[in-house]
């Protein structure tokens, strides 16, 4: 396999002591196996993320993450660059856009960079992981370096908003998305179907507005529930949180007994490729991925 | 201190929309379908659905709109857009126009996504990335320092887990993670609003 290199966004919440810390573990265990190299943006910010337009308004907001362009452009010319959280990709997607398409905001923010002694130029792609894996990789090179097929777990495929609308994958519907479920397939597992694939976890309103997302999550625990799925697999940090943290809060208030482990896409690929539970950022779970962790002990 | 800068809107509320709101010369394409409506996961929480607002900027109720929650209540999933027959820029709409109305002072008072968006705005610019320690400890003490012991005492458990499974660091109340080029990341966002101050009437 010819080996890939891309100027890496981690991004916060990926960051050590944060609270998708182990996506990052996972994610680092999984490029490994699949000889793909992943070099930190130097320096790289916050891109504001999906709250951020309240108070920080449009151009700061551009300029933040026309920052992390300019940097891989001047520290990594010529690498595209890959994120791994959702509101990062999406946030680096629309600043492109917008500047790519506006001569106006184009001037504006590199006035702003230029402040910090940079300048955008607009010659890096942003692509997410997932786009990584499946466009540049594709599922046949994704699954030969199974050597443990999650065999007999049944996952519900938790795409939600960022990686799905207004972008999305290409080629995937919005209201349908299949790539989520095929990479289940593809290191073993079985993706059942159920209805609330797509459906938005209440995002940073968890924080701001706790009983109308946790309606939210309850609707999309119960639905993987309904469906037979052991545990729900995503690719985006929030939705992990969100969907993880708040079923003791709703099993709290509403009397249910939700105990769903939450698990990121290359938390199921490191284990599948036969890296061990802590490669896999399982001790980062609150709620325990127990079949996994057995077949890692295999 | 926007007066001045809004007279001259008066009458036009739709052309002040244009020029001052992130995306809103789209506003006028609207036709009324009601699509985004059904489509927000917060349908039911919104006084006035997008679709409601649009028609209310071009029959110029500014007081209410500017005045309005609705614009709080999104969530950024981005369905009303990708369901747009029209594809309006729907999500970035709204943004703006709650971005607006905080800017006038005309928000909700005490509206929580407008005190939280504050708090993590705060927080990322601060050193340049979210320290998740201060941000959720702001948000907890955000009501005073009663409520706040009891929103912690509520989330003990939760804030215990993750800090046992190493996603939440008691040590980054010393400050954390943050970018190295402070001077420069500190004068890049001081510019950007200055030149949008300027454009859009808040310059002082």
């Amino acid at each position: 396999m010819a080996k890939k290199e891309y100027a890496f966004y981690p991004g916060c919440s990926s960051q050590k002591g944060a609270s998708a810390s182990n996506y990052l573990t996972s994610v680092n265990a999984m490029c490994d196996k699949l000889d793909v190299t992943i070099t930190e943006i130097p320096d790289w910010n916050c891109c504001g993320a999906s709250i951020g337009y309240a108070e920080g308004g449009e151009l700061p907001r551009l300029a933040l993450s026309a920052r992390n362009f300019a940097l891989a452009e001047t520290h990594m010319p010529g690498k595209e660059m890959v994120a791994t959280c959702a509101a990062c990709w999406l946030a680096q997607r629309e600043v492109k856009e917008r500047l790519d398409h506006s001569e106006v905001l184009l001037k504006e923010t590199n006035e702003a960079l230029a402040a910090a002694g940079l300048q955008y130029q607009g010659t890096t792609p942003i692509r997410h992981m997932v786009e990584v894996l499946i466009e540049d990789l594709g599922y046949d090179a994704l699954k030969q370096p199974v050597v443990k097929p999650l065999q007999g777990i049944k996952f519900a495929g938790y795409v939600g908003c960022q990686t799905n609308r207004p972008f999305g994958i290409a080629g995937e519907s919005f209201e349908n998305p299949v790539y989520l479920d095929k990479l289940v397939e593809t290191v073993g597992g079985e993706a059942v179907p159920y209805d609330q694939k797509v459906t938005c976890c209440g995002g940073a309103l968890a924080f701001s507005e706790p009983e109308k997302s946790q309606k939210q999550i309850r609707d999309i625990v119960e639905s993987a529930y309904d469906h037979g799925a052991e545990m729900i697999v995503t690719p985006c940090p929030l939705c992990q949180a969100n969907v993880e943290i708040y079923q003791s809060e709703i099993n709290k208030k509403q009397g249910t007994k939700f105990s769903m482990p939450v698990l990121y896409y290359s938390q199921l690929m490191t284990i599948a490729y036969g890296g061990s539970a802590k490669e896999a950022g399982l001790d980062g779970q609150l709620i325990k991925a127990t079949k996994l962790e057995e077949i890692a002990k295999k | 201190m926007s007066e001045q800068a809004t007279a001259r809107y008066r009458n036009d509320f739709l052309k002040e929309v244009e020029k001052n709101v992130e995306e809103g010369h789209w506003v006028k394409m609207c036709m009324q379908c009601g699509v985004c409506a059904g489509s927000c996961p917060l349908g039911p929480a919104w006084a006035h659905p997008p679709q409601e607002i649009f028609m209310m900027i071009r029959a110029g109720k500014r007081e209410e709109v500017l005045t309005s929650d609705s614009m709080w209540m999104c969530t950024s999933c981005y369905n009303c857009i990708v369901r747009c027959p029209r594809q309006l820029p729907i999500t970035h709409i709204m943004h703006g126009l709650a971005n607006y109305a905080h800017r006038l002072g005309l928000a909700p008072k005490g509206q929580p996504t407008q005190a939280t968006a504050t708090l993590f705005w705060n927080n990322l610019i601060k050193k340049g990335r979210v320290n998740e320690l201060t941000f959720s400890l702001a948000l907890y003490f955000k009501d005073g320092f009663v409520q706040g012991i009891k929103n912690a005492l509520n989330m003990q458990a939760v804030g215990l887990g993750l800090m046992k499974a190493k996603r939440l660091n008691p040590m980054e109340i010393l400050g954390g993670h943050g970018v190295k080029d402070q001077a420069g990341l500190q004068a890049m966002i001081a510019k950007a609003r200055e030149i949008e101050d300027r454009k859009k009437g808040f310059a002082k």
